[in-house]
């Protein structure tokens, strides 16, 4: 309990963005159209694969003789981008099908 | 350097942002599928360059390789795979995220032993990104059919729980300690990995689409975490709108099927042991032609047209649109009925149709086409099966009782396309097949829709 105080303490304004992101992520996906759920879902998840973004810094900031690091840091970013591109990729084919028709 | 990279991160942010809200729109959808991508774009291209750090040549060569190899890869999927396997590519890209996490979290752990909060992070992070690893994988397997059965260990809500009490006693003494073992730390991995495997597992086919939006879910939180190790605005933000973002589609996807995600997670549902010894006289079942069938929509005045996974399955898609449009053609009044939660996915059924350029306003919700069901005179149900299930209306013993179906048993007449007389998804039988207003079509989706047209064009 002292620790999680101690956090906040420390990383106010990290909490409140925490915080106030969580209720930007329930506004903005509220009474969505159920057609829209599936590329929705996809589109989130390729948002996920922000966490590349960390598989980056891990390679940066590795020791070049820091094989461990770096073979880990490299599958990392790896399927990383496999979530972004494969994620971005697929949720435009999906709403490519809803745009044709009009 | 450090005001550019944070002002990119920024703008990326609001991208994600924006992007997300727009995606929620029809008209704006894709655009903003492809503002959040751009948003991407740039803030990994921010991150790889604009810092002041001394990076050395082959590090960079590393990176643009992962990110080459990965791009194609993730590409060549995305556009190579059929639009019915959908739900599972979600599934397996999801995954890899989640083990990208995990991956950080193993590097970063030796170096932040003795932070509290920042190990802190860093257990999380291995732990949830393990589980969502493993359980997507998992899920993935299931969606395409490589898990067959529903595995069910004994007392595995028990066990499960155990387990996930253990990983958290496991990963408090690591931090508390503060030991720098790479031992206890891959075994910590491990023990992710098998939660994750154990979480998914039991969990019937029927509820999978809820299991990858919750999953999805946790790699956003994952993300988050990352984020919150780095104080990494982007990470943390784009993380934590896909974890929210991803818990209100799980709710709102267990409402559609009646369910609270506690029974989803911890209740037996499509276990077919639940109802074994169950089918007892349900009545003979009618089987019809295509020929005969074809008569009866021909005189019919209004048809409702009910997709299923097995329309998927099957890729008539294409093929049910040229029945719907010859109908129209003979004066019949056609309409699609799509359940919230038909096939694989909420919204599976809108998109495979739009595929076929189905007019949009053709397909109607379960809430306004159930009360037209009296006037219907025929209901094609194609490949469709727990959500015509009159079981969930009048018959609490089943699994699926209370869930919201689409009430076809008013109609006329049923016309039941199906492969054959194996049970649905969630592994119970359909009483609807046994009602003498109903008459099966039997043969795969495809080859009996073909039927129906050519003799339409007879007539």
């Amino acid at each position: 309990m002292n620790e999680l105080l101690e956090f906040i303490e420390n990383n106010l304004q990290i909490t409140y963005i925490l915080i106030l992101a969580i209720f930007v992520g329930i506004e903005v996906i509220k009474s969505i159209p159920a057609v829209l759920h599936t590329p929705l879902m996809s589109g989130a998840n390729a948002l996920s694969g922000v966490v590349i973004v960390g598989a980056i810094l891990v390679m940066l900031h590795a020791d070049p003789t820091d094989y461990i690091a770096l073979s880990l840091g490299f599958v990392a970013v790896v399927l990383g981008v496999l979530n972004v591109v494969g994620g971005f990729a697929v949720t435009d084919r999906m709403l490519q099908m809803f745009k044709r028709k009009k | 350097m450090g005001i550019l990279l944070n002002i990119i991160y920024l703008i990326a942010t609001v991208t994600f942002i924006v992007g997300l809200k727009m995606l929620g729109h029809p008209e704006t959808a894709k655009k903003g599928n492809l503002i959040a991508a751009a948003g991407m774009g740039l803030a990994i291209v921010g991150t790889i360059f604009v810092h002041e750090q001394q990076v050395s040549p082959i590090i960079y060569i590393l990176i643009g390789a992962a990110i080459l190899i990965g791009s194609i890869i993730g590409w060549l999927i995305a556009i190579k795979v059929e639009m019915t396997k959908m739900p599972e590519l979600v599934s397996l890209f999801n995954g890899f995220g989640g083990a990208s996490a995990a991956l950080i979290g193993l590097v970063e752990y030796g170096k932040n032993v003795n932070n509290a909060t920042q190990s802190t992070t860093i257990v999380s992070g291995i732990i949830i990104g393990a589980i969502t690893f493993s359980g997507s994988l998992i899920a993935w397997g299931k969606l395409n059919g490589t898990l067959k059965s529903v595995v069910r260990i004994p007392y595995y809500n028990i066990i499960n729980n155990l387990v996930i009490i253990a990983i958290v006693i496991f990963a408090a003494f690591m931090v508390a300690s503060g030991v720098d073992s790479q031992l206890l730390l891959y075994v910590l991995l491990a023990t992710g990995l098998i939660y994750g495997i154990l979480f998914v597992l039991p969990i019937g086919g029927a509820d999978m689409p809820v299991v990858i939006s919750l999953l999805n879910s946790l790699t956003g939180i994952a993300a988050a975490i990352t984020g919150i190790l780095y104080n990494n605005m982007v990470m943390l933000v784009g993380g934590i709108l896909v974890g929210s973002a991803g818990i209100i589609l799980t709710v709102a996807m267990c409402k559609a099927m009646n369910r609270t995600l506690g029974s989803v997670i911890f209740g037996a549902f499509g276990g077919a042991t639940a109802t074994e010894g169950e089918n007892k006289a349900l009545g003979s079942i009618k089987s019809t032609n295509p020929s005969d069938a074809a008569i009866m929509m021909n005189y019919a005045n209004n048809v409702v047209i009910v997709p299923g996974y097995g329309l998927a399955v099957a890729q008539a898609q294409h093929v049910i649109h040229e029945l719907e449009q010859m109908l129209t053609k003979k004066g019949v009044n056609v309409k699609y009925a799509i359940h919230p939660v038909a096939g694989r996915m909420p919204g599976h059924m809108n998109v495979l149709l739009a595929e076929s350029n189905v007019e949009y306003n053709m397909l109607v919700e379960m809430e306004d086409i159930n009360p037209q069901f009296s006037n219907t005179d025929i209901v094609l149900v194609v490949g469709a099966n727990d959500v015509v299930n009159p079981a969930a209306h009048n018959n609490p013993a089943s699994p699926i009782y209370g869930m919201p179906i689409l009430d076809v048993e008013n109609a006329k007449h049923i016309i039941v396309n199906k492969r054959g007389m194996n049970a649905g998804y969630a592994g119970i039988e359909n009483e609807l097949f046994y009602n003498s207003k109903t008459s099966m079509l039997f043969g795969d989706a495809k080859a009996a829709l073909t039927d129906l047209v050519a003799e339409l064009k007879n007539m």
